[in-house]
């Protein structure tokens, strides 16, 4: 039911590892995309539905660029698409866009996935005639991806690794905390990446009292307000980060409930995972003996 | 001798209980004739007035009684778009089988029985109805949602000579057809040959669309097209506002029954989406939503209760679920309400704290109000928490149109007769303009938009029904 043409993958390439950048061919969603939505994807008629931050997209050439961390079942699915096929399905753009007004000096922070989930909103807020600062972090430096991107849409860009091998030792947070003690006022924080990075960042910028944005990551099913899968508790009210969402006033989010939310179901998603099935048969059973399988 | 009212057979309810196969199995001819043989013609048929859209109801009983079946279904489809459908999921009871003269000392004509046996029998023997031989008019029509309401537009429309191209948010075509009601009420093999044949007459079907996000209704009208209908339907889960509804094993019913419907999440690990695994599952709500959630629990191998804070004669579901739930081995908990849902340390479901109630006066509609007991507390002990309790109109596309009236309910407002509404050149109709109510009032107002909307862009009548 498509669109007639598909949804071509038209580019795949492994980033760092784990880490994989798929531009798709889906001229609706990049003609009306904007800076922090994202896009429900299913790889095949039986896959999950999934979500995923709109990394870039261009609306000339009619295609999206997705950032996707190897984590389970549907992201390998995805993952080992080749270059060629068609996905099963791309819906979007999803979420409310991020409300880009000129504060004075941004800071943004990613982690993960997103390291590219921040370029747009990074772009856009310069654009709007921001200060822009981007501080990306990663365990180790062979980890991080897309410097070059953010430095050429950011005011300035800013390392950190967990092990200390480039930029600051630590992670976002420890970056924030420097540029809000040493280097003068921040107006907006905003943070996109592991649940953790951002609850570490909200609790920091929460005694500072300086506006600090998370986007969201629940489960999610429909994207579209229907399931309420992935209602979160925001200032103890309860909100779809789908609809509502995904970014929200990170001082009121209940982090802990969001956690356990994420967490629903754990065992499944190892179950998923095809130990004793082979996933590309699964997928391509028509494909399932011929070469070695792995997709790529 | 009279002909009693022909019995249905149905799956033992043993064995149903572990399956997901539909529950009744259908007339077989000789049955269906003798059910039709019942009918007396009525000259002022009650049961027609019962029918929100008024079908011929003696004339196509008539027609079975003769034995010419496809004929009887090409009847039922003048009036209905989708009558394999209605056959399975109208409320006949307080419908057309009410108005029924045999049930004021008897029983009444199954007509619902006999509506899902014509249309079987067409779909079976792959029976067409004759086409309306419209000249194609140049007109483009979009369609907003690929429910009840949105097919029986697009399916008009396009008979009638226009373009018509339907968005639809999810990834598949159906609506509540494919994503709420369970295969083993209704199975998604006949949403699929609706919607097949809607491609065969033309019609483009656009899934993974959501209007309001992708384009506006305004962006529609403005680019590409004459006509807009809105049938995006009441798909807003509402929740309890109890404490602890956030917990891990609480779900709206629409997720539960999407995740299994639509995901086919029982056919886990193949299907990828994660399934719910009740042990003993509570649902709460007494309406068709709730016996479609406490089934689809039991059918994943729960124990299933429900709880409705109301008696049983005021459940609003079917009789005919409510008969097949309690067959099933359902539990009903009645006049039983709930106060917060218990958790354990990690946040996951280890039950729901109730409260008893009483009925008290009739309220303004002459339900009887329940009232609470006071220190009636107590636990019910449960795993998963469903709730059932109604769902609002989607916003996405009132909140994003310019100049769409909506009421304080969230509703659509569109004029009862040609379902514009208040933006010119954009119809609505369904449970996004009533509200969450019935197939077939979604489809009787789909039919009346598309005789507007035609008129609309044509000034003309439609050349066929
Ligand atoms: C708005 C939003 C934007 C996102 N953007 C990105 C992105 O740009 N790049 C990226 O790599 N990831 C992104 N994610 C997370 C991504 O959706 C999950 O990592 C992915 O679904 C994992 O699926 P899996 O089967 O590979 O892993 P699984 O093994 O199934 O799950 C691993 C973890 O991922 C989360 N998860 C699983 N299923 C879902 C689901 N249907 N919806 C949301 N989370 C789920 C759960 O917390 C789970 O514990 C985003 C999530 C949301 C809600
Ligand atoms: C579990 C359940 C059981 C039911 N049982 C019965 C029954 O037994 N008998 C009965 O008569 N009625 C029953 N109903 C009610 C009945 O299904 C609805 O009244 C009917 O489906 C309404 O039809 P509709 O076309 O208005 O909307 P829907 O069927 O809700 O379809 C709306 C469609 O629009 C799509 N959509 C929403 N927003 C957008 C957007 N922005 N862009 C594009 N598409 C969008 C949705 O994804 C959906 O596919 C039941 C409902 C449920 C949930
Ligand atoms: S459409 Fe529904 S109410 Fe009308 S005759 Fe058929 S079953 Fe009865
Ligand atoms: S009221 Fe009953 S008996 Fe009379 S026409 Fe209708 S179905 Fe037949
Ligand atoms: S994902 Fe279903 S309501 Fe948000």
């Amino acid at each position: 039911d498509a669109l007639a043409d598909g949804f071509e993958l038209l580019e795949k390439r492994e980033l760092v590892p784990n880490m994989h950048l798929l531009r798709i061919r889906a001229p609706q969603i990049a003609a009306h995309a904007k800076p922090g939505q994202f896009v429900i994807l299913m790889a095949g008629e039986t896959s999950e539905r999934t979500p995923f931050t709109l990394a870039d997209w261009n609306a000339d050439q009619g295609d999206i660029t997705l950032i996707i961390e190897e984590v389970g079942r549907s992201s390998r699915e995805l993952i080992s698409l080749p270059v060629g096929a068609r996905l099963a399905h791309v819906s979007g753009p999803l979420g409310q866009p991020f409300d880009i007004q000129k504060k004075g000096t941004v800071v943004l922070g990613g982690g993960c996935y997103g390291i590219g989930g921040i370029l747009p909103l990074a772009r856009a807020l310069k654009q709007a005639g921001n200060r822009v600062i981007s501080v990306i972090e990663a365990s180790s430096s062979y980890l991080l991806f897309w410097e070059e991107e953010l430095r050429a849409v950011s005011d300035e860009t800013r390392i950190a690794t967990k092990d200390g091998s480039r930029g600051t030792r630590g992670g976002v947070q420890e970056v924030f905390e420097q540029l809000y003690r040493h280097e003068g006022p921040v107006d907006m924080f905003i943070a996109m990446g592991c649940t953790f990075m951002m609850r570490m960042t909200t609790e920091l910028t929460r005694s500072w009292k300086v506006p600090t944005f998370v986007a969201l990551n629940p489960i999610m099913v429909d994207g579209t307000g229907m399931c309420g899968a992935c209602r979160v508790s925001i200032h103890e009210e309860t909100k779809f980060a789908c609809i509502d969402g995904p970014f929200f006033d990170a001082h009121g989010v209940d982090w802990d409930e969001l956690d356990c939310r994420r967490s629903a179901y754990a065992r499944e998603e190892v179950e998923a995972l095809p130990q004793a099935a082979d996933l590309n048969a699964l997928m391509f059973p028509e494909a399932a003996h011929q070469g070695c399988g792995c997709g790529r | 001798p009279m002909i009693p009212r022909q019995p249905m057979p149905e799956q033992d309810p043993r064995r149903r209980r572990y399956n997901f196969e539909e529950v009744p199995r259908g007339y077989s001819e000789e049955t269906a004739m003798l059910e039709a043989g019942r009918c007396l013609r009525c000259k002022k048929a009650g049961c027609v007035k019962g029918c929100p859209v008024n079908i011929n109801i003696p004339a196509f009983v008539a027609l079975i009684a003769e034995g010419h079946f496809a004929e009887a279904a090409d009847k039922l489809k003048e009036q209905n778009a989708l009558p394999a459908v209605c056959g399975r999921v109208c409320p006949q009871e307080s419908q057309c089988e009410a108005g029924c003269i045999l049930g004021k000392k008897g029983d009444p004509v199954a007509i619902g029985r006999l509506e899902r046996f014509a249309a079987d029998y067409a779909r079976t023997h792959g029976h067409e109805p004759l086409a309306c031989a419209a000249e194609p008019s140049g007109k483009r029509v979009a369609v907003v949602g690929a429910g009840p309401a949105g097919i029986t537009v697009a399916g008009d429309l396009a008979r009638w000579g226009h373009h018509v191209v339907v968005f639809e948010a999810l990834h598949l075509a159906g609506g509540v057809l494919m994503y709420g009601i369970p295969q083993f009420r209704l199975p998604k093999e006949i949403v699929q040959y609706e919607i097949s044949n809607l491609k065969k007459h033309g019609v483009e079907i656009r899934t993974d669309m959501a209007i309001g996000m992708t384009q506006t209704v305004d962006q529609l009208l403005e680019n590409e097209f004459d006509a807009v209908f809105i049938g995006t339907g009441a798909g807003l889960p509402m929740f309890l506002n109890i404490p602890g509804e956030n917990a891990i094993g609480v779900f709206s019913a629409n997720e539960f029954l999407t995740r299994i419907n639509l995901m086919k999440a029982y056919d886990f690990p193949r299907y990828a989406t994660a399934p719910i695994r009740p042990k003993r599952a509570i649902t709460v709500g007494g309406g068709n939503v709730a016996m479609d959630s406490a089934r689809t629990a039991l059918r994943l191998g729960a124990e299933s209760l429900i709880v409705y804070r109301r008696g049983m004669e005021e459940m609003p579901a079917r009789v005919e679920e409510v008969h097949h739930a309690q067959e099933e081995g359902v539990e009903f908990h009645l006049l039983t309400a709930p106060k917060r849902i218990v958790t354990d340390g990690r946040n996951r479901v280890t039950g729901m704290e109730c409260l008893r109630m009483e009925l008290g006066e009739p309220g303004p509609r002459g339900r009887r109000r329940p009232v609470p007991v006071e220190g009636s507390e107590f636990i019910i002990p449960a795993d998963t928490v469903i709730v059932a309790v109604g769902n609002r109109p989607n916003p996405l596309v009132p909140r994003t149109s310019s100049g769409m009236e909506v009421s304080s309910r969230g509703t659509v407002i569109a004029n009862e007769n040609t379902m514009m509404t208040s933006k010119p050149g954009v119809f609505a109709g369904g449970d996004i303009v009533s509200g969450a109510a019935t197939v077939i009032s979604a489809m009787g107002q789909g039919k009346q938009a598309a005789r507007a909307m035609h008129k609309y862009m044509t000034g003309e009548e439609p050349p066929c029904v």
